[in-house]
């Protein structure tokens, strides 16, 4: 396996690790299967990481956000928080956060929003440093698994917090420094869809390009003071679904 | 906000009751007006939309939330599509605050929320199954199935980012109103949910009036 700046595999099982750099701007999809642990790091402070979530078993499961955060009583994800399907299961935990309120109800730019605040998408001029929008990013890799547009539902915006008044008016309170963290421990094999492309209602004077580092690994067993399993009784029927979803293997 | 409709039920097309626990088909035309009514109070009316004519567009709280600006809905929301279209316009409200973060109830989510042996009570993802394969003609499928508003449910969200379930501000006789901006196919789940407050422990009928 060849190594290069951004990307490293290491051939010994007990101790792979994958790291690779994703660009602003970008989109990625993977496979990240139960017991891998997802580093994710915003190199440079500002970025937004858009990210879906489906069973690549039976794709028409996949991440839920009503019922994520319901069940959670929480309009925010952070540590100790699980991130659900529509069919009561967990796809995976969230057991490590620098940030401390990512937004999962504010759906991804569509190219009208990049135009308006940035100007047009323009390969033929700026190449890959073109200003991407999410919501194509999320179209391109989600093509690839043969599914399209009715497909995209929610998804959640790592390293973005908006936040409700009194009255429910929601803004763009927050972005993450250089440096923050989040890290997602997967509890059932997931596949992973993700742009790097800004929030839908960032209002930086230039369009964000902030690239995101990510590491896999193998995630740490699970043990019974578990803070996610323990965060609320409603965890502790998740994981006792996705037991029940695994029960033989 | 509150503002009551000038329309009288006597010259709607179309009227007619929905009970709890069942589902309501029916497709509208751009420019029609459909009232939801919560006919004896503290009932949620889940529901969905689809732009009757591709159902891959679809009613989408995410970007109808994020182009509001605001998480509740009422007079004066435009309901947005998955493609950020305008959908349908609320033009009266006499309840004054809508959810559409709650989601609906599932029997899948049922085992998390309250506990793994409720996986057999009713629920409204599984009126909407039935809907979907009761109704072949509108090509609508399990993906369909998504993200819904709660018509007369209030689930306020804190400063601090937690989620809470209130009891309803509704009451008999409330109702809100919509006004279609494209040929519109209605999806409603008469929600049956009897594990928490969203209908006051007790499901009632809700009726549906549209005027052209």
């Amino acid at each position: 396996m060849s190594t290069t700046q951004n990307h490293t595999l290491n051939s010994i099982t007990q101790d792979q690790v994958y790291q690779t750099t994703i660009p602003g701007a970008s989109h990625w999809s993977t496979m990240i299967r139960k017991g891998t642990q997802l580093r994710l790091k915003d190199i440079e402070g500002g970025a937004n990481v858009g990210m879906l979530f489906f069973n690549p078993y039976q794709l028409s499961e996949k991440y839920n956000a009503p019922d994520t955060l319901k069940c959670q009583h929480t309009f925010k994800l952070t540590k100790g928080h699980c991130l659900y399907s529509e069919m009561g299961r967990i796809f995976c935990s969230v057991i490590d956060d620098s940030f401390g309120w990512h937004e999962t109800m504010c759906g991804t730019s569509h190219p009208e929003h990049i135009t308006e605040k940035w100007g047009q998408r323009d390969y033929q001029n700026h190449q890959n440093n073109w200003q991407q929008n999410g919501f194509d990013g999320f179209l391109v890799e989600l093509a690839k698994y043969d599914l399209y547009k009715q497909d995209l539902c929610s998804n959640v915006n790592w390293f973005s917090e908006v936040s409700a008044d009194v009255e429910g008016k929601l803004a763009l309170t927050r972005t993450s420094q250089a440096g923050d963290e989040v890290v997602l421990r997967f509890e059932m094999d997931t596949l992973v869809v993700l742009h790097t492309c800004p929030h839908p209602l960032s209002e930086v004077n230039e369009y964000p390009n902030k690239p995101v580092a990510i590491t896999l690994t193998q995630a740490e067993a699970m043990m019974q003071d578990d803070e996610c399993l323990n965060h609320c009784s409603e965890n502790r029927r998740g994981f006792e679904n996705n037991a029940l979803y695994h029960f033989g293997l | 906000m509150i503002k009551e409709s000038q329309l009288k039920a006597k010259d709607a097309y179309f009227s007619e009751s929905v009970d709890a626990g069942d589902y309501f088909i029916y497709q509208i035309s751009a420019g029609d007006t459909i009232r939801i009514v919560d006919t004896e109070g503290n009932q949620a009316a889940d529901t969905l939309f689809y732009n009757a004519n591709d159902v891959s567009e679809r009613y989408s709280a995410m970007d109808t939330i994020r182009e509001q600006g605001a998480l509740y809905l009422t007079c004066d929301s435009m309901l947005k599509t998955n493609l950020n279209q305008d959908m349908l316009e609320i033009v009266a409200d006499t309840c004054g605050r809508h959810d559409t973060v709650g989601g609906a109830c599932a029997t899948e989510s049922n085992t998390v929320r309250y506990d793994l042996e409720k996986r057999c009570m009713h629920a409204c993802r599984d009126s909407w199954m039935l809907a979907i394969q009761e109704n072949e003609m509108y090509g609508l499928t399990k993906s369909d199935i998504t993200h819904n508003i709660n018509f007369f449910m209030n689930v306020p969200v804190t400063q601090e980012g937690k989620l809470t379930f209130e009891d309803g501000i509704s009451a008999p006789g409330k109702y809100v109103e919509l006004k279609a901006k494209m040929d519109t196919l209605v999806l409603i789940s008469n929600c049956p949910q009897l594990n928490n407050p969203c209908n006051g422990y007790n499901p009632t009928p809700i009726e549906v009036l549209v005027w052209s």
